[in-house]
């Protein structure tokens, strides 16, 4: 029985696989609305070199949707053969019906893009980058002066109107960015690695405005290489590797499926960590042997710390915590997510 | 967000772009020129005022003494004039045709915010040339009223030459925007164009005396020259210089066939390069 | 210079004097030119050839094409010389300007404002001083190898009729320094692209009208001692003379007036770096 949803996972096992496929018959099962994305065996080749390795997803209508995976991955890739400005190697793709290289401006005109690079005109003011986007979409300006004030009020950017981009700070970059994407009202928002680069404090400010878009009914589509971000923002992830999918499903189902509750991280120095690992065979479900640390998967991490200073091991430093994506993610292909 | 709807449907929204996306794009092309329009408009009231008082008042005394007679009947002034004209608008299309597409496509990478609009690539390219000839329109029409202030444009039609001009611009900016949008990075392109194609074309075009008084082995410069035949073709418009009609044909179906191939050209290279 | 004090006198008693640029300057403008040069092998030769063939294409241009209309003019010293011999030492004051000033202006603007090199290079031992003078430096060089290929061109034209004719390239090389030393005053001042524009709107009416292309003489009285103020003016005037050898006094005051403007300019450009990175 192979998943319609999950291709070329190494790790494949009964136990994900079935709960996999339950994961899937739920979201087609729940697809009273139609599908606003549907892509089926997806391919983009440049030359010899495979981007997006035939890749299949549906996104039904309101649905929060992330691509998780590392640089490189075939994340932005993805991104813009679905934003209709690249076009596919091969395989079908369908934005709300309409087959994005047919119909592109028509498929334009349904979403919000926020690309991965702020592309904002700095020789414009903050006010005017959004009415100047609006006209593209052959919009008033009777609609797109109020428009712009209100979109400079959800960005939190209003004291910024008459500013020159290039005075504003990276995370209001950011923001100005997603308020332009927004101009059009599309019910279908791409965002790829929305925060990167931006520190902690702007982070959370972005994500509370991408949460206010995900109950207001937006169909939110991301990248990201940060396990948090996806943990924060999707309802549902696809894992993805080299242009593969790895495994898809929840944060949640995944953390399960993949990795135990809690991890514990032990430190004994670069040069002894390997050497160590060895000794710390048995304790908890399996181990990871990292170059600065090994991770320790069990379900209860003071146990599996009582047990390594009960063998007579010290460890530099120890760290108790839950798993995250990224211990998914490593379980998936022995690699870190950010490198 | 409690506003009022958006007027246009995604498919009215994408029917009207389909039509009028050129047209967009011009619009944030000369929103963005609006910001240094003070700057555009003190280089288009500035450049013609020294270049005519300089070369065609200061050198002109110079000139009218010793070599008077080679002009055609004509003073050195009148000679000059439609060929500063040419030449700077031509100049403008240089920078406009250089700067903002590699702007557009590396350095602040505007041209991708409107491409995830539903705008096209050829659109895209064409808003920027629609954008550029108007820019190009308003100096060459401000240049030309100081020539006629300096009584330097004495014939009735002298006022085409504002057009031809452009063309001129056109001509040489069209394919220049072509090979720039092929550019990845700028590795002294733009220096080596501004000093090896656009200063010989201004100064070995017939610019400041006739192009047979160059050797013969440079006159070629000028055949192959927009600036040339802009600016015979002004001198025609203007005091009524002396020139077959095929020729004044040839002058003016080379810049068109230049200027249509450039901007066909780059509509191609838009299109593949942002497609990809 | 009063903040000497406060700043250096650790290591400024440390070397038995309290030097007046302390915190300015380390006398280490070595570094700086070295790593200029080390960029310079990296750059396009291409570009770099081009600002030699300039002024060349200039005088073949205007020499040859105007000068068979124009034919012979009276030079610095009343007799009659050919119209490219007239202005290529005009050509060549030109472009020892436009080379110091683009070299000290939008290059170290771009520097400033974009690349940040400079932030980088005063986290180092290196002050703002070491950074300029290198700058400076680095300008004059490329100028001299400018102006010997430029006199060069002129021997093979014929336009080389005295061994004088050989000071133009050290004298060019003063004239570089004048506004490569002011040029870097007033970028300093700048803020925005459109600002640096205002340089180049100097630029083209001091090329355009000192003299560059036709005698002063056609010129009304007052205009004359207008383009006589312009700096330009006074290094055609140099090199001119030099070319034909119709050496005087006189030009000892063009050496002045360039003398003055590189100490004037080194002096504001120190005093504005004190106030833009040392703060």
């Amino acid at each position: 029985m192979k998943p319609q949803l999950v291709w070329g996972n190494p790790l494949w096992d009964s136990k994900a696989c079935t709960s996999l496929v339950r994961v899937s018959i739920q979201t087609r099962g729940s697809a009273a609305s139609p599908y606003v994305i549907s892509a089926h065996n997806l391919t983009k080749k440049y030359g010899d070199f495979t981007a997006v390795d035939n890749i299949s997803f549906d996104i039904p209508a309101g649905e929060s949707f992330g691509l998780l995976g590392p640089n490189g991955a075939g994340k932005s890739t993805t991104m813009r053969m679905i934003g209709g400005v690249s076009q596919r190697s091969g395989g079908t793709l369908s934005i709300m019906g309409l087959d994005p290289e047919k119909y592109g401006p028509e498929v334009r005109s349904h979403l919000g893009v926020v690309p991965q690079q702020d592309n904002l005109d700095e020789e414009l003011k903050v006010r005017d980058n959004l009415i100047v986007y609006g006209r593209y979409f052959g919009l008033p300006l009777s609609y797109l002066k109020p428009k712009a004030d209100e979109l400079l009020e959800f960005a939190q950017l209003s004291e910024k109107a008459g500013a020159k981009v290039d005075d504003l700070s990276g995370g209001m970059k950011r923001r100005l960015t997603i308020a332009r994407s927004l101009v059009n009202d599309p019910k279908i928002l791409l965002l790829d690695e929305p925060t990167t680069g931006l520190d902690p404090q702007a982070r959370h400010i972005l994500w509370d405005r991408l949460f206010r878009l995900k109950e207001a009914g937006t169909t939110l589509v991301l990248t990201t290489h940060y396990m948090d971000e996806a943990e924060q923002l999707c309802d549902r992830i696809v894992v993805v590797d080299k242009g593969r999918i790895m495994a898809e499903g929840s944060p949640a189902a995944l953390i399960r499926q993949y990795s135990t509750r809690e991890v514990l991280e032990v430190r004994f120095g670069s040069e002894r960590n390997a050497t160590v690992a060895a000794e710390l065979a048995g304790i908890g479900e399996r181990t990871e042997t990292l170059p600065d640390r090994v991770l320790i998967y069990t379900d209860d991490g003071e146990r599996a710390l009582e047990e390594v200073a009960a063998r007579g091991l010290s460890p530099l430093t120890s760290l108790i915590r839950r798993s995250s994506l990224e211990d998914v993610f490593l379980r998936l292909t022995g690699r870190s997510l950010i490198d | 967000m409690t506003s009022a709807p958006v007027p246009l449907t995604p498919a009215q929204s994408a029917a009207k772009a389909r039509r009028l996306g050129s047209w967009y794009f011009a619009e944030h092309t000369l929103r963005v020129m609006r910001t240094y329009a003070a700057s555009v408009l003190m280089y288009s009231v500035g450049t013609p005022l020294a270049y005519l008082f300089a070369m065609g008042v200061g050198l002109a005394a110079l000139i009218d003494a010793n070599g008077a007679g080679a002009f055609g009947g004509v003073d050195y002034l009148t000679f000059l004039a439609p060929a500063l004209v040419a030449s700077a608008a031509m100049m403008s299309a240089t920078g406009e045709f250089m700067f903002p597409i590699m702007d557009g496509f590396k350095w602040r990478r505007t041209f991708f915010g409107p491409h995830a609009s539903p705008l096209a690539p050829a659109q895209i390219a064409q808003g920027h040339i629609i954008g550029v000839t108007i820019r190009i329109l308003v100096p060459t029409a401000i240049y030309f009223a100081i020539v006629v202030l300096f009584g330097a444009a004495p014939g009735p039609w002298a006022w085409v030459s504002i057009f031809t001009a452009t063309l001129c611009a056109l001509s040489f900016g069209l394919p220049l925007m072509a090979y720039v949008s092929t550019l990845t990075k700028d590795s002294g392109q733009f220096a080596a164009v501004q000093r090896f194609i656009v200063t010989p074309l201004f100064l070995f075009s017939g610019t400041f005396f006739p192009l047979a008084t160059l050797p013969w082995f440079l006159q070629w410069i000028g055949w192959l020259s927009p600036l040339w035949h802009a600016t015979e073709l002004g001198r025609v418009l203007s005091y009524g210089y002396a020139e077959p009609a095929w020729l004044g044909a040839v002058h003016v179906l080379y810049m068109l066939a230049t200027a249509v191939a450039g901007a066909v050209l780059s509509r191609r290279i838009f299109t593949r390069r942002m497609g990809a | 210079m009063s903040t000497v004090q406060s700043q250096g006198s650790d290591t400024a008693v440390g070397r038995g004097a309290v030097r007046p640029l302390a915190g300015l300057y380390s006398g280490n403008a070595r570094a700086v030119i070295s790593r200029g040069l080390m960029a310079t092998k990296s750059s396009n030769w291409l570009v770099m050839l081009s600002g030699f063939f300039e002024p060349v294409l200039f005088l073949l241009s205007m020499g040859i094409g105007l000068g068979a209309l124009v034919g012979t003019v009276t030079g610095p010293d009343g007799s009659p010389i050919s119209y490219a011999a007239y202005i290529a030492p005009a050509l060549l004051a030109t472009s020892a300007m436009n080379g110091a000033v683009y070299d000290s202006t939008w290059n170290v603007f771009f520097k400033m404002n974009f690349a940040k090199l400079y932030q980088g290079m005063l986290y180092t031992s290196l002050g703002p001083l070491d950074v300029a003078l290198g700058e400076i430096f680095l300008a004059l060089l490329r100028g001299l190898l400018y102006a010997t290929g430029f006199t060069a061109v002129m021997g093979l034209m014929g336009l080389v009729t005295t061994p004088w004719a050989l000071l133009m390239i050290p004298v060019s090389v003063v004239i570089a320094f004048g506004f490569a030393s002011f040029g870097m005053a007033i970028t300093s001042f700048m803020k925005t692209f459109q600002q640096m524009d205002w340089i180049n709107f100097v630029m083209l009416p001091m090329f355009l009208f000192s003299a560059t292309f036709y005698p002063l003489s056609v010129y009304p009285e007052p205009i004359q001692w207008l383009i006589q103020a312009m700096p330009l003016w006074h290094g055609v005037e140099l090199l001119r003379q030099l070319s034909v050898g119709a050496v005087g006094l006189g030009m000892l005051g063009h050496l002045a007036y360039y003398l003055v403007m590189i100490v004037l300019g080194l002096v504001l450009t120190t005093a504005r770096l004190r106030k833009l990175f040392l703060r």
